[in-house]
């Protein structure tokens, strides 16, 4: 870990302006990611500005009928939330689904959007990663890459998004929002918050230098049944090879976001709209563009199996 | 003592202590977090500066050129030990193949270069970055399927028990095989694996002139202390090692790792005690693993299911000058077949040191072997139960006049099938559904060899009438701080709360040490035959002359007199030293531990993910000394066995030679919520040709086996065999139902 400096931010306008005046400044929340990436020298922040006393956990209505969670509530309180478990399942058994109870308990919902992948060569700092190092080379391609991506990627990346929350979020259409250091705030629809790796795969969402999340917007409950399927080789504390998070109504229609394939929540317009036809016929739309290794090819038929089992369990007579 | 003829009745009969499922008694200090473990003994001496270790970035090369005035030149460094500092390679340890450190040739991937010292630990893992080196790659050779054609036979002893000979032929297997009227052929592989243990490798060093203490971590310190002189090129009579606490070891922490060497090294040029502990992501590549195995079986039979042929290959790779993973050794002895043939062939690889892992080859070998009898139980058309049993063989397979000392296979078999409800398995595949699972049961057999070795202590009967044990055997999380308590309480006559047992100091009488699952019994029969001794010297000092002087009670008596047995340390205390001698015991007989695993699993028909629902073990391992702890280690082996058949695989890069996967996020073992209900069923037939205590081994014993019963059990579930550990979704997903 290389050495720092600390300050704790008295408002986000002012956390922003820092970061973005402070050359290798970066904002510090749980920490859960941040810290382990540190400790590899993966993360070299000369200056971290702690958001913790902002006041951004609390979870409140909107004028709109939905909730806006603040950049700060813990996963475990925004999985417990009355509200959140009752109108937005899908987002609460995604929290429950991801990482272990003294994580959830630290880990932020900002900070769980901007969770780097979990790619093994970018965490081994003497392997070629143009993620970790751009220009250095992939060596995930033609390696072991049975975690990595099957859609969206690129010649020099194959790294995936590898976290639970965004899924929901984004069946949701929830909205990041933002204050920037020139005190302008922004609201970025989660379908365009995370990038494709394409040829700058180090930079992994759109948020400009000193940008700070404030909050996520949810629109009002879609009603429907709310699921979030995560497959994975133990039965707890792994990332998954492939989740569904999946919105679906009476008449079968719906909305699915597929994690563990790509560099972010997989959501394909012309998917949802298959729902009704079934699972084979979302997953052709959803992978028709999939470049799959030998290692990880598995994952689309995996993908279609977990969606059928959610159609079939939203078909079930509920008990 | 000469243990040269069976055991006869003796005090540990009485099973007063001994036999009792008695908490363990260092609990209360692992409970509070106060076991004094090796990287945390902060009060052992002062001064104590942090290493912290690099290794090698390339798997196979020669250091060119390394940079360190920028590490030396950090906060807080204290001094940077590369291991150009060295000419050559220091010696090797007794075991190992690869040099821990010293010379400019990397053998393997994250070897360790260098150690960077400094006044905290935050201080060292900082300026070892700053430390740059460049390599002259050279090419490697990473691939065991690759290598594997090509790969000689080869010999080899696990150095835990399990042996083979390059090959061993006994009656015409060709023929025999040729002419039988059901086979079964089919290759298999097993990956590498790796210990995983939660406590890393730990050292703290410590120099007083040219005399060198190591609080350190590991299970076997007589041969380390011995190893650690010939690295060092010091006299073992200069190397002091302490290891009273063990945060699991599963076999990697039988030899002297880096953490001591380094550690030691280090303190010399820091003129100052150093601690390391190994970072976790260099714990895969640095140490030792379980190699991989590509295993060939041939099983033919009689109609009626009686084996007539049995033929096992294993190839597995290691270093230059290594041994072959020793998965064909238990089926030299574990059914009847009066033609045999198994044979091992070993590659070279440039990956880091394959050694032995808990239950080195059968482990492996028994994933292997007793998913081909599963197969040709169902190519007969017979229950798996039955076609064991009916193949049991009470004497050596292959030497005819060497019986098993004791073997009850058969009854683990009956027993595990009657308290499991075997009787209501379908025994056609992908037959039984609840919902969207997929539901199997599965079984197999369990063999470990139960390992006969010298083991010594001391015993102290205090003025105040305590008693203290003293010898380098250690407690790796087993519980032989309290069997050593409980066998010196027996032998004794005294409350479990009289006996203080210290344990793992190099400076103590040389035991068995932890490894094989041959610690219990011997370490045991070496502290009996101490107890025997300070029973003499007690009775002389009391002025007994009887023969049968009895203790019992915290008294001593015979003859109508009796007295406390503290009088007897009146003028200080008595100090009696032996060691179990099991002279040629283990060869007149061939001694053995044997289960019968069950499993059921559910697989779900959408996904293919394999759930266990229920797991049972039934063993016949001798006397069990303590109940509790023996099923504790059994549960901990059966969990380990999920991992071995569901998850556990060490990812080869075959182009940078390494293994991918080397931290705990990446590297799958099991979790809390992957283990169901486990039952442990212990048969009870003591050995008394195994020592006087009449125990075996039981703590690799509860592994051999798991793996193959588990893939049994899926088989059962979904019609699906996949002959490739670890049995990932996968690897049967699409052959699963349609469901989309």
């Amino acid at each position: 870990m290389k050495s720092f400096t600390y300050e704790r931010a008295t408002s986000p306008a002012q956390a922003a302006a820092i970061v973005a005046r402070t050359p290798g400044a970066k904002f510090l929340g749980g920490g859960t990611n941040l810290l382990d990436l540190m400790k590899l020298e993966i993360e070299t922040p000369t200056h971290l500005v702690d958001v913790q006393d902002l006041k951004l956990d609390r979870i409140e209505k909107t004028r709109e009928g939905g909730l806006r969670i603040g950049a700060l509530v813990t996963n475990t309180a925004l999985s417990a939330d009355e509200r959140v478990r009752r109108d937005y399942g899908v987002l609460a058994r995604a929290i429950q689904a991801g990482a272990s109870g003294q994580l959830r308990n630290k880990a932020t919902t900002a900070g769980n959007l901007l969770q780097r992948t979990r790619c093994p060569y970018f965490y081994d700092p003497n392997m070629p990663c143009n993620k970790r190092k751009p220009g250095s080379g992939c060596s995930a391609i033609g390696g072991y890459s049975r975690q990595l991506a099957v859609v969206g990627s690129s010649d020099k990346c194959i790294a995936t998004y590898p976290g639970d929350m965004a899924q929901a979020m984004r069946v949701l259409d929830a909205a990041v929002e933002t204050v920037k250091a020139d005190g302008t705030t922004r609201a970025i629809p989660i379908a365009d918050f995370h990038r494709l790796p394409g040829d700058r795969p180090e930079i992994d969402n759109v948020l400009e230098r000193g940008e700070l999340i404030t909050g996520i917007a949810l629109p009002k409950p879609l009603g429907g049944q709310h699921f979030y399927q995560k497959v994975r080789d133990r039965a707890s504390y792994a990332f998954a090879l492939v989740s569904v998070a999946a919105v679906i109504q009476k008449d079968g229609s719906g909305r699915v976001s597929f994690g563990g394939v790509a560099h972010k929540p997989w959501r394909v317009a012309a998917a949802d709209a298959a729902l009704p036809q079934g699972a084979q016929a979302v997953a052709q739309r959803a992978f028709a563009e999939a470049r799959p290794t030998e290692d990880n090819r598995f994952k689309i038929p995996l993908a279609t199996r977990a969606l059928a089992s959610v159609i079939a369990q939203a078909k079930a007579p509920r008990a | 003592m000469k243990f040269d003829q069976p055991a006869g009745t003796n005090p540990i009969d009485q099973l007063k202590v001994v036999g009792r499922p008695t908490s363990r008694i260092d609990g209360p200090l692992k409970t509070t977090g106060t076991a004094p473990y090796a990287y945390e003994r902060h009060d052992v001496v002062p001064n104590q500066a942090y290493g912290y270790i690099v290794g090698a970035a390339v798997a196979k090369g020669r250091i060119r050129r390394m940079d360190t005035s920028a590490a030396k030149a950090a906060p807080g460094v204290v001094t940077v030990v590369t291991t150009l500092d060295f000419p050559k390679p220091l010696p090797l340890g007794m075991q190992n193949i690869a040099h821990l450190f010293g010379g400019a040739d990397v053998a393997h991937y994250h070897q360790a270069i260098a150690v960077v010292v400094a006044d905290t630990f935050e201080q060292a893992r900082a300026a070892a970055a700053l430390i740059r080196t460049d390599y002259d790659r050279v090419p490697g050779r990473f691939d065991l399927a690759r290598e594997a054609p090509n790969a000689p036979l080869e010999g080899g002893s696990s150095g835990e028990g399990s042996a083979a000979p390059a090959i061993d032929r006994i009656g015409d297997f060709a023929k025999a095989f040729a002419a039988a009227p059901v086979k079964v052929d089919r290759t298999y592989t097993t990956p590498d694996e790796s210990h995983m243990m939660m406590e890393p490798f730990a050292t703290i060093a410590s120099w007083d002139g040219d005399k060198v203490t190591l609080w350190t971590s590991n299970q076997m310190i007589a041969w380390s202390k011995g190893s650690l002189a010939k690295i060092l090129s010091i006299p073992p009579e200069n190397v002091r090692l302490d290891s009273p606490y063990i945060g699991g070891g599963f076999g990697g922490k039988l030899f002297v790792r880096a953490d001591a060497v380094c550690a030691a090294l280090a303190a010399r040029a820091a003129r100052r005690p150093v601690k390391i502990a190994m970072q976790r992501p260099l714990m895969a590549n640095n140490s030792t693993h379980r190699p991989a195995t590509i295993q060939h079986v041939r099983l033919g039979a009689t109609k009626d299911g009686r084996l007539t042929a049995i033929a096992h290959s294993s190839t597995s790779g290691n270093l230059p000058e290594g041994k072959p993973e020793t998965a064909v050794s238990q089926t030299k002895l574990f059914y009847a077949a009066p033609n045999r043939e198994t044979y091992m062939k070993l590659a070279v690889l440039d990956l880091p040191e394959g050694n032995a892992m808990r239950a080195p080859g059968e482990a492996p070998g028994l994933m292997v072997l007793e998913m081909a009898m599963d197969e040709l139980a169902e190519a007969l058309d017979m229950d798996p139960v039955e076609l064991r049993a009916i193949n049991d063989t009470q004497v050596d397979p292959e030497k005819p006049g060497t019986p098993f000392s004791e073997r009850h296979y058969v009854e683990c078999l009956r027993t595990g099938a009657g308290r499991f409800g075997w009787s209501r398995r379908n025994p056609k595949p992908a037959q039984v559904r609840e919902g969207r699972w997929l539901i199997g049961m599965g079984m197999a057999g369990g063999f470990r060899g139960n390992i006969l070795t010298k083991s010594a202590a001391r015993i102290r009967l205090e003025r105040n009438g305590r008693l203290t044990v003293e010898t380098d055997m250690t407690d790796i999380g087993t519980g032989t701080y309290t069997i050593l308590a409980q066998t010196a309480a027996e032998m004794m006559g005294v409350p479990l709360s009289q006996v203080d047992v210290k344990l793992g100091d190099s400076d103590f009488p040389k035991s068995a040490g932890s490894g094989g699952q041959w610690g219990a019994n011997n370490a045991t029969a070496g502290l009996y035959a101490a107890c025997m001794k300070l029973r003499e010297a007690v009775a002389q000092q009391l002025g007994f002359n009887s023969a049968d002087v009895a203790f019992a009670d915290g008294k001593v008596s015979a003859g109508g007199r009796s007295a406390a047995l503290a009088e007897a340390a009146r003028a200080g205390p008595l100090t009696a030293e032996d060691g179990f001698d099991p002279t040629d015991m283990g060869e007149r007989w061939q001694q053995a531990t044997f289960a019968a695993h069950f499993v059921e699993v559910a697989v779900d028909s959408f996904t293919g993910e394999t759930r266990i629902r229920r797991m049972l073990a039934a063993c016949d391992a001798g006397r069990i000394l303590n109940p509790k702890a023996a099923r504790s280690q059994v549960i901990g082996a059966m969990t380990m066995g999920v991992g071995a058949a569901l998850m556990e695989e060490l990812a080869v890069d075959t182009r940078f030679g390494f293994f991918v996967n080397h931290d705990l996020a990446s590297y799958e073992v099991p979790v809390h919520a992957d283990i169901p209900h486990q039952e442990v069923i212990f048969l009870d037939f003591p050995d008394d040709k195994s020592s006087p205590m009449k125990a075996k081994g039981v703590g690799e014993l509860g592994l051999c086996g798991v793996g193959a019963a588990i893939a049994n059990a899926i088989y059962n579930a979904t019609g699906v065999r996949v002959r490739d550990y670890p049995i990932t979704l996968d690897k049967h997903l699409e052959k699963l139902p349609q469901v989309a």
